[in-house]
Order: C-alpha cells, then sequence, then structure tokens
C-alpha cells in the first residue's frame, strides 16, 4: 500500500503536466511517439542485418569457395562505405530541398548531418533514426547490386563504383520517390522500395554483369555454390529483417505497419512455393535453392506494394513474383547467355517491376489510401509503369556512365589468373580453411 | 612389408575397421578421396545451371601389414566393403621398402 502511494503522487503530476502539454501544443505539430520511435530504432536494426550477415551470407555461400570471404567482404565493406557516403551527401541529396530542382534531386542543405539536434523530429520520430534507417536502405541496395558481378570484380573498383552510384543514382530515385521529387508528385505508390531499392539494383546489376562479362568457364565450369547452408541462412535473416524493411516503411508502429508484415509473410511464403512447385515440375526436384530464391522473389515484390494492398493481393503477387523471377533467373538468363551470376536482374530487378506494376493493380484504397485496378482506378498501373520506367533508364544510363568512368580509372575486372585461382587469397590475402 | 589400399564406401568404413581389428591388424590410416569407376555419378541443379558431378566420394584405407598377413588383410576388407553393388571399390597392394615407428625407433616387421 505503501509503495502505491509513494509512486502515485508522482505519476498523478507527470499525467497531469503531460495532458495541459498535449493542450497546449497546436493540433497538427507532430510530437515525439515512443511507440514509433522504439519501432523504427528496431526496424533499422533489422534491415541493417539484412545486409550485414543477411546479404553477406545469402551471397556468400552461393559462390565458389575460393570467393566466399571476398563475396561476404563487399557487404560489410559496402555497409562502412555506404554509412559515410549517406552520411556526407547522400542522405541530403534524397531527402533536402533541391530549391528549383527539387522534382529531380535534393540539396546539400543536410550535409554532413549537421543540420538537426538530438530531439529534432521527422513526423513522429527522431530526425536521427530516420536518417539512420534510410541509410540501411543505400546500404542494402550497393549490396545488392554485386550479385550480379559475383567472382570477378576488383576491390578497388567496386569502392569507387559504389560511392558514384549511391550519389549518382541512389540518391536522385530515392527523392524521386520518397523526397518531394516528380515521381511521388505523378503519384507513384512505392512503399519500401520497389523501384529505389530493387528495379535500381537489379538493372545496375544487370549492366555491370554486361560490361564486365560474364565468368571464366561460365556454361561450362562447375561453379556449384560453396555451402548452401549459408545461403539458407542469409535468406532466413533476410526474410526476418525485411519486417523492418517493409513494416519499418510504415515509419509509425500503427495498422500500416502491421498490415505490411502481414502481407509481406504471405507473399514471400506464397512466392517460395510458387518457385519451388514451378521448379518441381519443370526441373524435376524442389530445391533448397529454389525455395530460398523464390521467398526472395516474394519479399522484393511485395516491398512496394506493402502499405497497399490486402493479404489476398499480397498472395497473387507472391504466386506472380515466383513463378515470373524463376522464368527470368532459370529460364530467361539461359536463353540469352548473360552471366547475372546472382540473379540480382532476374530476382530484384524483375521481381520489382512485378512487384511495383502489381501494387498498381491490388491497392486497396482503405489500406494505403489509393485504390487500384481492382478498385476500378486503372490509371494506377499506369502511373505505375512510369515509376518503373523512370528508374529502369536512370539506373541503366548513370549506371553505365558510372561504370565506364570506373573502367577507364581502375578497371573492372581482375586478371584471369586472379579468378582462376579466386579473389580471396589474391584480392584479401585470406582463405577460408 | 605390404602397403594394402582399399577404396571404400563410406558408410563401410566402420565395417572394415572392425573386420581388420578382428583380425589382428591394430592400425590404419584413411582419407577421403573422391573417384569413380564404374558407377556414374550424379547431376547438380542449381537455378537451372545444371552440372554433371562424376567423382563420388569415397575413403581410402591404407594398412601396411607384414608380407605374410597381406592375403589375410585383403580378405577381410573384401568381405567387409562388399555390398554388391556397383561402386563398392578396389583394393591395391604394394610394396614398402622400410617401416619406423617413430616412439621407439622400432624397425620393419616389429613397427607394423
Amino acid at each position: 500500500m505503501k509503495i502505491l502511494t509513494r509512486f502515485l503522487k508522482p505519476a498523478a503530476a507527470i499525467g497531469l503536466a503531460l495532458i495541459s502539454t498535449d493542450a497546449a501544443m497546436a493540433a497538427d505539430a507532430p510530437k515525439l511517439s515512443a511507440g514509433d520511435t522504439a519501432w523504427m530504432l528496431t526496424s533499422t536494426a533489422l534491415v541493417l542485418m539484412m545486409t550485414i550477415p543477411g546479404v553477406a551470407l545469402f551471397y556468400g555461400g552461393m559462390v565458389r569457395k575460393k570467393n566466399v570471404l571476398a563475396t561476404m567482404m563487399q557487404s560489410f565493406a559496402i555497409t562502412c562505405i555506404g554509412t559515410i557516403v549517406w552520411m556526407v551527401i547522400g542522405y541530403s541529396l534524397s531527402f533536402g530541398d533541391g530549391g528549383g530542382l527539387n522534382a529531380y534531386v535534393g540539396g546539400l542543405d543536410k550535409m554532413f548531418l549537421s543540420h538537426f539536434g538530438k530531439d529534432t523530429l521527422n513526423g513522429t520520430i527522431p530526425e536521427s533514426v530516420f536518417i539512420t534507417f534510410q541509410m540501411t536502405f543505400a546500404i542494402i541496395t550497393a549490396a545488392l547490386i554485386m550479385g550480379a558481378v559475383a567472382d570477378r570484380m576488383k576491390f578497388s573498383a567496386m569502392i569507387a563504383f559504389i560511392v558514384a552510384w549511391l550519389i549518382i543514382v541512389y540518391a536522385p530515385v530515392t527523392h524521386w520517390v520518397w523526397g518531394g521529387g516528380f515521381l511521388s508528385g505523378a503519384g507513384v505508390l512505392d512503399f519500401a522500395g520497389g523501384t529505389v531499392v530493387h528495379i535500381n539494383a537489379g538493372i545496375a546489376g544487370l549492366v555491370a554483369c554486361l560490361m564486365i562479362g560474364p565468368r571464366k568457364g561460365y556454361g561450362r565450369e562447375n561453379m556449384a555454390p560453396a555451402n548452401l547452408v549459408l545461403s539458407v541462412t542469409g535468406a532466413s535473416l533476410l526474410w526476418v529483417g525485411w519486417f523492418g524493411f517493409n513494416a519499418g516503411s510504415a515509419v509509425a508502429a500503427n495498422g500500416s505497419a502491421g498490415m505490411a508484415m502481414l502481407v509481406t509473410q504471405v507473399a514471400t511464403a506464397v512466392a517460395a512455393l510458387a518457385w519451388l512447385v514451378t521448379e518441381w515440375i519443370v526441373l524435376g526436384k524442389p530445391s533448397v535453392l529454389g525455395i530460398i530464391s523464390g521467398a526472395v522473389a516474394g519479399l522484393v515484390a511485395i516491398t512496394p506494394a506493402s502499405g497497399y494492398v490486402d493479404p489476398m493481393g499480397a498472395l497473387w503477387i507472391g504466386i506472380a513474383a515466383g513463378v515470373v523471377c524463376f522464368i527470368f533467373a532459370v529460364g530467361v538468363k539461359k536463353i540469352f547467355g548473360y552471366d547475372d551470376s546472382l540473379d540480382a536482374f532476374g530476382i530484384h530487378g524483375i521481381g520489382g517491376m512485378v512487384g511495383a506494376l502489381l501494387t498498381g493493380v491490388f491497392a486497396v484504397k482503405s489500406i494505403g489510401g489509393t485504390s487500384g485496378l481492382l478498385e476500378g482506378n486503372a490509371g494506377q498501373v499506369i502511373i505505375q509503369l512510369e515509376g518503373i520506367a523512370a528508374t529502369v533508364v536512370w539506373s541503366a544510363v548513370a549506371s553505365f556512365a558510372i561504370l565506364l568512368v570506373v573502367k577507364l580509372l581502375f578497371g573492372l575486372r581482375v586478371e584471369e589468373s586472379v579468378e582462376v585461382e579466386g579473389l580471396d587469397i589474391n584480392l584479401h590475402g585470406e582463405v577460408v580453411q | 612389408m605390404k602397403l594394402v589400399t582399399a577404396i571404400i564406401k563410406p558408410f563401410k568404413l566402420d565395417d572394415v575397421r572392425n573386420a581388420l581389428t578382428e583380425q589382428g591388424f591394430q592400425g590404419m590410416t584413411v582419407s577421403e578421396v573422391k573417384g569413380y569407376g564404374r558407377q556414374k555419378g550424379h547431376t547438380e541443379i542449381y537455378r537451372g545451371a545444371e552440372y554433371a558431378v562424376n567423382f563420388l566420394p569415397k575413403i581410402k584405407v591404407e594398412v601396411v601389414v607384414s608380407a605374410s598377413d597381406a592375403e589375410k588383410a585383403i580378405s577381410a576388407i573384401t568381405a567387409a566393403a562388399q555390398t554388391g553393388q556397383i561402386g563398392d571399390g578396389k583394393i591395391f597392394l604394394s610394396n614398402i621398402e622400410h617401416t619406423v615407428r617413430i616412439r621407439t625407433g622400432e624397425t620393419d616387421d616389429a613397427a607394423v
């Protein structure tokens, strides 16, 4: 009894103070939400985990043993480099005020992250949390590209490419969709980054793999994954982490986040099974690499749709992603012969396009505020196509230009002897025992 | 002295070890190897990329015995390692010039 009364008085005092503060503040100004902030802090950690060790393991397990360390190194190094680039200029170009050019790019007003204080808010969460959350998106986008050029890219060239790419390609596209640029103005729906992250990375990957050329022995030599145990582990971490990616894109701990989490789960599971069944029928066996690839395809496709569709929409998106990405990663790649080694384009590029397009079909007004084709708004599909096209064109052209410059300055591809002996020992002086 | 080298199916290792021990052979060296004879390999498929893998995992058992015991060792291994299926393996017999037990310095038949 004594304890209760001891705490009751101060509790009542605090309660009264809070209530009177509420009443005093204007109805419009957002205030710090502890729930939103807690969730976004968590989401940030989850999305970081998607790169390290998620992508690191997912990709690392798929390459040959002689390149496992080098592949994981790419994810880890990109995490570090991406952090600095984001801090120096990436965030500012993505979310800053571009003045007259604001339709296309942000400004330099947030460079070096010196524009805010500890308690500055971005909506209902601290600006610091929003910055870091978005940083993890930039990091994983860059890390995903490397899947297309596995086993053969120079480490120095990778660093130069990533720095330039984040500034010239990633930041503008982010600004177009989330930073107040022309795509958001046009009404493009991209909840968590189908265009910004996946189409962007997938197209850059495709351009990169075409420019760098196929691996020596591609199509003839045995390039079986060194250790799919790593890849399954990585894919699992990606799935779990993706709740931070999609549900975290609600930037709030609310129904939108909850629904995003649910539809993410549905689409992923369905896509995994869709790929698995397709593979079972077409190739004869349901494989481990197949089920995790399908799952990732589903995660990618539901990304733009996660805040706009309902579970049934997610189910159809999952089926489409599983089947279409299988066709591209297994069939189309073989037909055209390009060495998109770990299917950055086949899964992220194509999955992102499938998802972005289907967002225009399955968007439910009561969930995300906009109707899609099924609710009578066919125009949304056209708007989605605009977003896809803009991303594809800019990513392709700008990535190509950057790679050309990097090629001239550093060379893109390792020496043949290095590629044959392995990247781990030659680039980093280390081996997996 | 003779070196008895047996390439066997991996799951037969315990049977072979027990059989040799029963016949009085007190040591062996075992390594994991790959190989093929008449047994065909398998095909692995990764996202549609097919790889024909001809080499199958096998175990190589090496035992150095005195010349008079060579046939006894070969019989024991053959009986223990046989399944009747293709891929049971092979046994090779070769000469050993000199043997030393490191701990004691004993040589040849005393070291086997």
